[in-house]
């Protein structure tokens, strides 16, 4: 069976190297109705995608080990380009660098600071949440 | 403040915009209008409601109104009536006489997500060189609201409120922390201060006509008397689009709803054949 097979509904992969970060992520996605998994860098993350194959992952850009672009490149590589969907959640807001992510396969784009709102329309705009009435 | 006072306010409001303030909505005037009192010297809502009553002063009652109305907004807000446009703007380019542009009007634009939303959604749909001219009219009762709006600039947490992240890279410039839209979307929406309770026949007919979320304010002979203004404005063919909570049922019997289009609203076949 492939990793792909194995995809598990409402799963999501958060991966910061800011415990602060994770835990404002996982309320806000627990919130919208998914079970919440954490990575602290690119290298747990990818680990974590071969046990199970999340739906989406939110991902940081600058942490250590692995950053949240190689991790990008890799998953694309070894999972393929339609799963899961990876949303950047990053400080990094130069036009240069969304362009950079969006060409590596990055669905969406949030720039930090953010809150369940602005993260819930994100959702909302990859089908992954029913947007708001 | 007295009863009075708040009454002398809330007739202020409700003359010049339509907008109608009932008593539990006291606590509007007490948020919104402090800075108000601050720019013009006075102590309290009390001395406000003096002032208003003693002598008309048009540029009072202007930052009163403008000060308690409501300028939430985002783009592409609610969805619906958006994927709706994009899927009947071919119908409406063909339908157009030669010559003709396809003119939308955004009625209530605030800081004018809406319309650049929209000039959006027709240069994607359209692309860069439609077989048609494209007019969008962005309105608003508040002339200070339309100056931000005119600018087109929009903070970090703005554009990520329903603004998808490829719209942000193909439509913006970004200028330091905020970004601009550019100058090709720019063209395409003209602002114009107007009052929906005035004449509204210099402006023109429209293929589609947005305005969401104004009604609500408004107390039921002033719906019917807007959306039938609306309505006049409308092309035979023409759309208008209406917010979530909002409805002609039972205001007025010249539009009908789009069938199986919530909040979009068509000509009456008897009023367009009348």
């Amino acid at each position: 069976m492939s990793a792909t097979d194995e995809i598990l509904q409402r799963d999501c992969l958060v991966v910061d190297d800011s415990r602060v970060v994770r835990k404002a992520a996982r309320r806000f996605m627990e919130g919208f109705g998914f079970t919440v998994r954490e990575a602290a860098d690119g290298s747990q993350a990818l680990q974590a995608c071969r046990e199970l194959l999340p739906e989406v992952v939110l991902l940081d850009w600058n942490m250590p080990v692995m950053d949240g672009l190689t991790f990008l490149k890799a998953a694309r590589a070894e999972f393929g380009n339609g799963q899961p969907a990876i949303v950047l959640c990053t400080t990094e807001i130069a036009f240069e660098k969304i362009v950079e992510a969006l060409d590596a396969g990055a669905q969406e784009y949030v720039m930090k600071p953010f809150d369940a709102e602005i993260l819930g329309s994100k959702l909302a705009q990859l089908g992954l949440l029913q947007a708001a009435a | 403040m007295t009863n009075d006072d708040f009454a002398e306010i809330a007739g202020v409001v409700r003359r010049r915009s339509g907008i109608v303030l009932t008593g539990d909505k006291a606590y509007l005037l007490e948020t919104r209008l402090g800075p108000v009192l601050a720019k013009f010297g006075l102590a309290s809502l009390g001395a406000l409601g003096q002032r208003l009553k003693q002598r008309p002063d048009d540029v009072l009652e202007r930052a009163v109104v403008e000060a308690l109305t409501t300028h939430e907004s985002s783009f592409f807000r609610d969805g619906k009536p958006f994927e709706h446009l994009a899927r009947i703007l071919p119908k409406l380019v063909s339908a157009r006489a030669p010559g003709a542009a396809l003119r939308i009007w955004s009625a209530a634009c605030s800081t004018g997500q809406e319309p650049f939303s929209i000039a959006m959604l027709i240069a994607d749909t359209l692309g860069p060189r439609p077989e048609c001219r494209v007019e969008i009219l962005a309105t608003d009762i508040s002339a200070e609201i339309l100056t931000r709006a005119r600018q087109g600039v929009f903070t970090q947490f703005e554009v990520q409120r329903g603004l998808p992240i490829r719209s942000l890279v193909k439509h913006f410039k970004q200028e330091g922390a905020k970004w601009r839209v550019s100058p090709e979307l720019a063209a395409m929406v003209r602002f114009e201060e107007r009052n929906l309770l005035n004449d509204l026949s210099a402006i023109g007919k429209f293929d589609a006509i947005f305005c969401r979320n104004v009604l609500i304010y408004f107390d039921a002979p002033t719906k019917t008397r807007v959306l039938d203004a609306l309505s006049r404005r409308l092309m035979p063919e023409g759309v208008l689009y209406l917010g979530g909570a909002e409805t002609v049922l039972g205001l007025t019997d010249r539009l009908v709803p789009v069938s199986g289009e919530r909040g979009a609203y068509g000509i009456s076949t008897q009023r367009a054949a009348a």
